[in-house]
């Protein structure tokens, strides 16, 4: 752990973070991730969670909204604004933890990918070549369906199906990192498989694999409010995928709930625009080719 | 593939025999590793539908009553009992003579019940495609080349945002915002009236909401790459050249940089097929759609697993077919990595 090799990475962040604040885009959509991720932590302690029970709910099936039912209420009585509340819980923790499992398969076999010549090489392009061509959702699909319905099934089925992109990219970062020369200065001195990839290729690849994770949440939550509006989902809890698939199939739509609708609907785009605008701010910052365009 | 240039005239010359090579080398390259992908899709087929659900007639039927009978006759037809080895060949033989099994719910050969909805898809993919290309292709352009404009800044921000639409949502919107404007559901009247005209008119009909929800979610990758591409050939030298030659800046546009900036959006077409086959499934649900996607969608139900299997054979076979071909089309379109 040499201290100056961890002041330049300090130097490095804090030049990152005065670039990324210029960039108008990503500065509004971190703030407003930053204030959805705190309210849905909050979210027991500040709303009543007795409000989600179907056989507790108070209101009439289906009110347009009012003072007492701010966005109306569903078809069973429930406050939509509660159900949109709780909904953030369910998408956030899909989204992330579908992420961290895509961008963990696609770090791995991107670098392996890379670093290792030969056969073990080709096959995994291969195979990342088939799962990048493969439509993920009709894969993510199959996969739901054959497994126990519930949150940890979507967060694998969307996990393993969507880290092709991740490992390409990966693969052609670290690719040009190990044909510079401190590559083969450090194998010139014995460095192993490890020293490099864990020493020298991981901390080059790590800040576009960072701009990656944010574009991957983005599309984790849209695959995830797919997979539940088909009703793959967990059917035990309320996610903005559940709510639209409720909406759709009660006859909501047609009755013209749009009460119903938009609340759901409006904060997946919110979210996942905030991600897709952090993550391209993000790339603008740490890819050298499009700052050079700008 | 070194024989394939035996059977040119031995009169031609080096250059072009060793380009003829690479070619056919470059061709059975791709066609051989469309075939793997193929095995492949079919290995993940059995896989999927057979391995993982460990007993399927238990997946099947695990949210409804079933005798002991109904059980043992379903295990019978599917050939559950049989051992794994035996059943990958039945299945896969089976797919080479076009045999998908038999649905479930709907006690008939998935092949038909494929081959029925195929039509509906393509109609409605191909229309969707169609639009989402011409319309995005001419709004990338516009905006590449008054970039920064208000053109430019309102279309890719517009564009952006329907990028993180679900589909399935739009389509609700649409559903509700025009509310007995279109019919919600389907793909021809029950009344159908006489004569092709007013069946097309029909169909068209129908087909307009569905359509639209597609588009607007597709065309915004044509214009973002098409925009992208033209700003990548923007600072090129020729176009200067074609100024100072006194073209108008309309002509500069259409004959020197469009032409070269179509490619990556042209073969994008074809690479994004597998994001449109999934879109479909979406869409077709909120409307009902009769296409593979409401059919994936009530296969879903069951879930009906031989059927779902069938659907996803045919669905990631055909994305990689489409994938081979823009390959394929992408050199014969590309000078560049033709001499490459």
């Amino acid at each position: 752990m040499t201290s100056p090799a961890w002041q330049r990475r300090r130097t490095a962040a804090r030049d990152l973070w005065r670039e990324f604040r210029t960039n108008r885009g990503g500065l509004v959509g971190l703030c407003v991730l930053a204030a959805i991720v705190v309210l849905a932590v909050l979210a027991p302690l500040i709303t009543d969670e007795s409000g989600l029970d179907v056989i507790s709910a108070t209101g009439t099936p289906l009110q347009p909204p009012s003072g007492e039912y701010w966005l109306g209420t569903d078809v069973d009585g429930r406050s939509v604004l509660l159900l949109t509340f709780w909904g953030a819980r369910v998408s956030l923790l899909v989204g992330f933890a579908a992420t961290v499992l895509s961008v963990f398969i696609g770090t791995l076999v991107g670098i392996v990918a890379a670093h290792f010549q030969g056969w073990p090489s080709a096959v995994l392009l291969r195979v990342t070549d088939f799962f990048l061509v493969l439509p993920s959702l009709v894969l993510a699909i199959a996969l739901s369906s054959v497994l126990t319905k519930g949150v940890w099934t979507i967060v694998l089925a969307i996990g393993v199906t969507s880290w092709p992109s991740t490992a390409r990219l990966v693969r052609a970062q670290t690719l040009t990192i190990e044909s510079r020369p401190y590559i083969e200065r450090a194998k010139a001195l014995g460095g192993g498989h490890a020293h490099l990839i864990g020493k020298h290729v991981l901390p080059a690849v790590l800040p576009l694999v960072l701009a990656n994770t944010t574009l991957v949440v983005g599309s984790s939550i849209i695959a995830e409010s797919t997979l539940s509006f088909l009703g793959l989902g967990d059917p035990t809890s309320v996610s903005w995928g559940s709510m639209l698939q409720t909406a759709l199939s009660s006859g909501a739509v047609t009755a013209g709930a749009w009460w119903y609708l938009l609340p759901p609907g409006l904060a997946i785009v919110v979210i996942v625009l905030s991600f897709t605008l952090v993550g391209r701010a993000l790339e603008t910052v740490l890819n050298p080719r499009l700052k050079a365009g700008r | 593939m070194t024989t394939s240039t035996t059977g040119g005239p031995p009169a031609a010359d080096l250059d072009e025999r060793r380009a003829g090579t690479s070619t056919s080398r470059f061709v059975a390259g791709k066609v051989g590793g469309a075939l793997a992908s193929l095995v492949f899709v079919v290995v993940l087929g059995f896989l999927l539908f057979r391995m993982i659900p460990g007993d399927p007639v238990a997946t099947m039927t695990r949210d409804r009553p079933t005798s002991p009978e109904q059980l043992a006759r379903l295990r019978e037809r599917l050939g559950v009992d049989e051992p794994l080895w035996r059943q990958f060949l039945d299945y896969a033989l089976g797919l080479l003579r076009g045999d998908l099994g038999t649905s479930y719910l709907y006690n008939r050969p998935v092949a038909t019940m494929i081959g029925e909805r195929l039509w509906p898809t393509i109609l409605l993919v191909g229309t969707a495609t169609v639009l989402a290309v011409a319309l995005g292709m001419w709004l990338g352009v516009r905006a590449a080349w008054k970039r920064d404009s208000t053109f430019d800044r309102v279309h890719t921000g517009v564009a952006l945002t329907l990028w993180s639409v679900p589909q399935f949502w739009l389509g609700l919107l649409l559903l509700i915002a025009t509310q007995g404007l279109f019919p919600s559901r389907g793909m021809r009247s029950p009344d159908l009236p006489e004569g092709f005209l007013a069946e097309t008119l029909d169909v068209a009909w129908h087909l307009t909401l569905p359509c639209l929800t597609l588009l607007a979610v597709i065309y915004a990758q044509y214009m973002l790459v098409m925009r992208s591409s033209l700003l990548e050939e923007m600072g090129s030298e020729y176009l200067t050249t074609a100024r100072a030659k006194g073209l108008r800046d309309d002509l500069v546009r259409r004959r020197h940089a469009v032409p070269n900036a179509l490619l990556p959006a042209v073969t994008l077409v074809f690479l994004q097929f597998g994001m449109v086959v999934s879109g479909t499934v979406t869409v077709e649900a909120v409307f009902s759609w009769p296409g593979l996607g409401l059919l994936t969608y009530d296969a879903l139900r069951g879930p009906d697993l031989p059927l779902l299997q069938g659907v996803f054979v045919v669905l990631a076979g055909s994305v990689i077919v489409m994938n081979l071909l823009a390959e394929l089309l992408y050199r014969v379109l590309d000078p560049r990595v033709r001499a490459a």
